[in-house]
């Protein structure tokens, strides 16, 4: 654990005296500014001082985050475990909603619109900000219904051609037509894991959305999977904002064009990706990004 | 000497021979080089040879049980005089009967000849060395069992794989069980409905309109004339029914949606035992509540109305019956809803789609075999039950589909028909049965099809 202590020793608070030798017990100036350019010239999403608690306040998640998250780009979550990225993520289309407990604070913006709004439908924000999961959850339907779904809920398809039509571009952007479209009658849950979660992706840009979020998209998926996945989210960049949340600094430094760092609610570091991944300005990211604990 | 006795020894016999397996599995594994030697954890030696001494002789003792009256009387019956032995079949099991009377010291109906004393004597003296030998045969073949186990036992003996296929055999026995019961009942129900079928014909019973089971006691009688029309009882039966599943089915699924997705967790673990008291209430207090409560509330909002409602109505038992299922309907419900998997929700609402949304399309569909499922278990409670029925309905077997009037259902028509003083081969007696074998082959084929549409219609998830 020498590496601590160094790293405690050469932070910006040099009379610090050494803690003991475990991660949680960093002290909190050492994250009050977050390293790095946390703005975007052309941001899509913003985020303002967000702080989100659990549990009714008893556990305090995020801390103070600001970030940008910048249009046409692929912004990549990093960080060890409970490090608060997912939760981020998840404020984002406010699925924390459901987490009984959950407060957020802050700003957070989509273009102009406040996220946070009380009188925000978050129905039509989560058409816009669409979200795929860690564990491909294709609906026990056929896979046409499934790319329908959206589709349908929102009123999106005049009549069926259009439904039709709508079905096949997804299906074609997700990287997944040529392989279903001759059984697109057949259930979801019966194609293979990287087809699921493709179709998942096909799913959320059914209903065109503007951001797509994902959460840790390949961890249940084999590397040839992961390799599909990985080509799609570079070109689903041209029309769409991505934030991905992975656990695969390889797959960071592949997708992505700004990488942000998280540590214990903290945003540590943000910058472009070649900068977090060759030249780390905070010492936490560096030691994180060498392997030296996460 | 008690065959219940010799059970108990030969339980005794199986944990000795537990010991003796296990001990002998340690002996043998010092003998060679430690127990890792041992094919098997010890236990399982002293499990084969507990098996060994408990089943061949308990199987010797069911078998020497269920032969003994047949062997016993061959024997007694050989050796009775001429003149008994070449009696008619019927009174020489009158003449058995006394013997056997006589032997167990029970009143006999005819006075005693010295052929029937002697007789009683050779059946007693039988019946002892008959109960002798199973003793002395049981417990030989019980410490044989043992013996042999034990002198088999080597490091190379595959006792563990021996016990289990044994015990998936008896497994394999206990389960069969339940369905050989099931049979049973078939077959005793199916028996004595040919015999009302041969008295009454099919076609009478299956379409006839008029159900009145009286039978002339004597040949003046008056009304004596019995119709064995079903159909009165069955659209009672379904009228009833469909009133409960109508009251039944949409409180239920709807409180078992609301608690599942909408409910808070605290007024969730309130509200659910509260639903399940529910199914605990016994039905004949069920009963009281329809005919004391709910009649003479419907007769007299019916009446301010200006309809005509007879005091036992099925609408007072249909709606109670209703009551009665609905916990079937919503803790079933609640339970596949609840196992629907949370990312399948998220999901949903990930795409936009409201929570009604998200239930209507993704949740309703993926559980709905469990659903229909607590809707069969309800509506064969429904079609069984008898007590409310027989209480809230009445008896009087009206053809009709107007809730309003007093009906009756086939569970109550056999508790009538059973209970009265009849003798057993009277058409009306028998045909308790044929209503029970025709009320099961109903709800049969309609579990049957119910299962094939969900099996078409189910999304299945994982």
């Amino acid at each position: 654990m020498n590496t601590l202590s160094e790293t405690i020793e050469t932070g910006p608070d040099a009379n610090l005296i050494v803690p003991q030798e475990n991660e949680g017990a960093f002290r909190e100036q050492q994250f009050e500014d977050t390293v790095g350019d946390v703005t975007h010239p052309n941001p899509r999403i913003s985020c303002r001082e967000v702080d989100v608690y659990y549990d009714h306040g008893a556990v305090h998640a995020i801390k103070n985050v600001t970030l940008d998250i910048g249009t046409g780009e692929v912004l990549a979550m990093i960080g060890p475990s409970g490090c608060g990225k997912s939760t981020i993520l998840r404020c984002l289309n406010r699925m924390n909603d459901s987490i009984d407990g959950c407060q957020v604070s802050g700003s957070i913006r989509l273009d102009e619109l406040d996220i946070y709004d009380k009188n925000l439908d978050v129905v039509l924000l989560r058409a816009q900000i669409g979200m795929v999961f860690q564990k491909p959850n294709p609906f026990p339907k056929s896979i046409y219904d499934n790319v329908a779904y959206g589709p349908k809920i929102h009123g999106l398809a005049k009549d069926k051609t259009d439904l039709d039509e709508i079905v096949q571009t997804s299906l074609e952007r997700a990287a997944l037509w040529e392989e279903v479209k001759d059984r697109l009658g057949q259930p979801g849950t019966g194609l293979s894991g990287g087809q699921q979660q493709r179709l998942c992706i096909a799913r959320a840009i059914a209903v065109s959305p503007e951001v797509i979020l994902m959460d840790e998209p390949c961890s249940a998926l084999d590397p040839i999977a992961t390799a599909k996945v990985e080509e799609l989210i570079d070109e689903l960049r041209q029309q769409y904002t991505i934030a991905i949340v992975t656990h695969s600094m390889q797959q960071a430094a592949r997708v992505s064009q700004r990488t942000a760092y998280f540590h214990l609610g903290h945003l540590v570091e943000v910058n472009t990706t070649d900068k977090v991944f060759t030249n780390p300005q905070h010492h936490l990211t560096e030691a994180y990004i060498t392997g030296r604990f996460g | 000497m008690q065959s219940s006795f010799l059970l108990f020894v030969i339980f005794t016999l199986m944990i000795l021979g537990y010991l003796a397996g296990r001990r002998r599995s340690l002996a043998v594994a010092r003998m060679s080089r430690g127990p890792d030697r041992l094919h098997s954890l010890p236990a399982y030696y002293g499990f084969y040879a507990a098996l060994w001494a408990g089943i061949p002789a308990l199987f010797l003792l069911a078998t020497g049980v269920f032969f003994q009256d047949w062997i016993i009387t061959k024997l007694v019956v050989a050796d009775l005089p001429e003149t008994l032995r070449t009696l008619p079949p019927e009174q020489l099991g009158l003449v058995m009967n006394d013997i056997r009377n006589m032997a167990t010291g029970n009143i006999v109906s005819t006075e005693i000849t010295p052929a029937i004393q002697l007789a009683a004597d050779h059946y007693v003296r039988l019946r002892d060395l008959y109960s002798t030998a199973t003793w002395i045969l049981v417990t030989c073949i019980s410490v044989l069992g043992i013996i042999m186990v034990r002198a088999r036992i080597s490091p190379t003996l595959r006792a563990r794989n021996r016990v289990e296929r044994i015990v998936i055999v008896i497994m394999m026995v206990f389960s069969s069980i339940a369905i050989l019961t099931t049979l049973g009942v078939i077959f005793s129900v199916l028996y004595e409905s040919l015999q009302f079928f041969r008295k009454v014909p099919v076609t009478e019973f299956i379409f006839g309109t008029e159900w009145s089971p009286q039978i002339a006691l004597r040949a003046d009688q008056v009304g004596a004339s019995g119709s064995f029309g079903s159909i009165p009882l069955f659209a009672g039966t379904l009228l009833i029914s469909v009133i409960a599943m109508l009251v039944a089915v949409p409180i239920g699924l709807m409180s078992a949606i609301y608690l599942s997705d909408y409910a808070s967790a605290r007024f969730r673990a309130l509200t659910k035992p509260l639903l399940e008291i529910l199914a605990g209430i016994p039905t004949v207090v069920y009963g009281f509540f329809a005919a004391l409560t709910m009649a003479p509330f419907i007769r007299n909002l019916g009446e301010r109305l200006g309809m005509e409602v007879a005091s036992e109505s099925a609408l007072a038992a249909g709606l109670v019956m209703g009551v009665m299922i609905i916990p079937f309907v919503s803790s079933l419900s609640d339970d596949v809803i609840n196992a629907v998997p949370q990312s399948l929700r998220d999901g949903s609402n990930a795409l936009g789609a409201t929570r009604s949304e998200t239930i209507k399309k993704v949740v309703f569909p993926a559980a709905l075999p469990g659903i229909v499922g607590g809707v069969l278990l309800a509506m064969s409670r429904a079609i069984g039950e008898t007590m409310i029925v027989v209480m809230a309905a009445g008896l009087s077997a009206n053809l009709t589909a107007n809730p309003l009037e007093s009906v009756t259902t086939v569970t109550v028509q056999i508790v009538t028909l059973l209970t009265g003083d009849q003798e057993f081969d009277s058409p009306k007696t028998l045909a308790a049965f044929a209503l029970g074998m025709a009320l099961f082959a109903v709800t049969l084929v309609m579990n049957v099809i119910a299962l094939r549409t969900v099996r078409k219609y189910r999304e299945q998830y994982d």
